[in-house]
């Protein structure tokens, strides 16, 4: 290790190549990059000029993966298809023979919150999406999906499955958009518990397709197997939306809040297709603010409901 | 020779930088996704470290943004980490190439410790402190794979006259 000491070897060292100047000046660049990347977020041309240069990387690195869907399509037999269909045909049967209950029951719904008075659901259309395999920062829960700004993607979008909430657009390149999962260690999402209305927040961690509801007081009427739905408030995610499943419930008395831990209701581990939606009506932010009287009203309904 | 042909497999290095950036978002099962070696660092690294006069800290910052721009990171993050790994590299280039393979080992580790050390450091601030442990496989499983990224690399610079 004698080598690496300056004053045996000066010449080793000659700093020519590395400039320190320029060295000096790369590292504040980054530094500054950073900055304001982090607290302006108004590098949107600098992130889509290089969403472009990259787009190529990341088609092919979908590719083996749509050329084996592809291929999977083109040699389907006709008697598969067949199968298919009729297994297509069935469940579609079914699904409409559920949606004509919902549509009766959503229209009650609506009377009954013309009664009280509530905001109106947001209601909105979907569209749909395909993630793309590209692998992205492993400690954090993002995915690459083929919309971007050209299709009418815009930051904050709420992005579902066929089974929940997957997640929300955190930026929208002009080819492609970044989503943040539910599951993310940064993402927190206003949730209510839909068997008694109680509302807190989940936010994700370390594990996929898992969240923690960390402000849940030791009394709290929650069970395993409970449904955990978007409240909508905040306003970034529409209301009613299913979120996840309680796994565990565990009360200690040592601290202020329970231990609450759900599994995302969305297929976040190997899904590939998602749903971008968006609202009817302009974000509820505004919407909300004027009518306080919902909020207040569901806290006592969660209490009384408890024998 | 060297004067005359300046730019001389240019695409060699490029096509080494795209191969790599290609492999650091290859989908993986989820389980294997804490060992991805660091692809972009070791190619600089090797780049650094025998073509000095060619690839330093200005194209390590544009690999880095480009790897910034895949992963989904801050802008900037890989960029600064990079150019620390292309200065270091740049530093003790002339001992290293002299160097047998498990003592470059040792180098690349250390190298590739100040890049995982800077990206770390970066989520920390972010509020992303979670798997912290796991943040140390990628530098273990890069500087175990150095001696074939060592044949590789420098077999196709021979091959091709990247110089």
């Amino acid at each position: 290790m004698a080598v690496f000491r300056r004053q045996r070897s000066p010449q080793l060292f000659s700093s020519r190549p590395a400039g320190a100047l320029r060295t000096l000046f790369m590292i504040a660049t980054s530094i500054m990059l950073m900055v304001y990347d982090h607290q302006t977020g108004s590098l949107k041309q600098i992130h889509a000029a290089l969403a472009t240069v990259v787009w190529p990387v990341q088609v092919i690195v979908d590719a083996p993966h749509s050329l084996l869907t592809w291929a999977g399509e083109k040699l389907a037999t006709h008697r598969a298809l067949l199968t298919e269909n009729e297994q297509l045909k069935s469940q579609l049967l079914q699904e409409q023979a559920t949606l004509q209950q919902f549509a009766a029951l959503q229209q009650e719904n609506q009377r009954l919150r013309d009664l009280m008075q509530a905001a109106a659901q947001v209601t909105g259309r979907v569209s749909a999406a395909t993630i793309l395999s590209a692998a992205l920062d492993p400690f954090r829960h993002l995915v690459v999906i083929d919309k971007g700004t050209h299709d009418g993607v815009y930051q904050g979008q709420t992005v579902l499955d066929a089974y929940g909430i997957v997640g929300q657009v955190t930026r929208a390149d002009p080819l492609a958009s970044e989503v943040t999962l539910i599951s993310d260690p940064g993402q927190a999402i206003q949730v209510e518990v839909n068997r008694t209305g109680l509302r807190t927040l989940a936010v994700g961690n370390a594990e996929l397709s898992q969240l923690t509801l960390p402000y849940v007081t030791n009394s709290a009427d929650i069970k395993e197997g409970d449904l955990v739905v978007t409240s909508g408030l905040g306003g970034h995610y529409p209301a009613g939306y299913p979120v996840g499943i309680i796994t565990r419930f565990d009360r200690d008395p040592a601290e202020p809040f329970a231990h609450v831990s759900a599994r995302t209701a969305a297929d976040l581990s190997s899904g590939r297709e998602v749903l971008l939606f968006w609202p009817s009506q302009p974000p509820p932010q505004t919407e909300l603010a004027p009518k306080p009287a919902p909020v207040i009203k569901v806290v006592p309904k969660s209490g009384k409901k408890r024998p | 020779m060297r004067e005359l042909s300046a730019p001389r497999g240019v695409w060699v290095i490029a096509a080494t930088y795209l191969a790599a950036l290609i492999l650091t978002v290859w989908p993986l099962p989820q389980w294997a996704e804490v060992f991805r070696p660091a692809w972009v660092p070791l190619v600089t690294i090797y780049w650094c470290l025998w073509l000095p006069e060619r690839v330093g800290v200005i194209i390590a910052f544009f690999a880095g943004l480009l790897v910034d721009a895949l992963s989904g990171t801050l802008l900037g993050e890989h960029a600064l980490a990079l150019v620390l790994v292309a200065w270091a590299a740049l530093w003790m280039h002339l001992q290293v190439r002299v160097f047998p393979w498990w003592q470059q080992c040792v180098v690349v580790l250390g190298i590739l410790a100040l890049h995982a050390l800077v990206l770390f450091w970066v989520d920390g601030m972010l509020g992303y402190t979670v798997g912290a442990a796991m943040r140390w496989m990628p530098t273990l499983v890069s500087a175990a794979l150095w001696p074939w990224i060592l044949q590789v690399l420098s077999r196709s610079q021979q091959r091709y006259h990247v110089g």
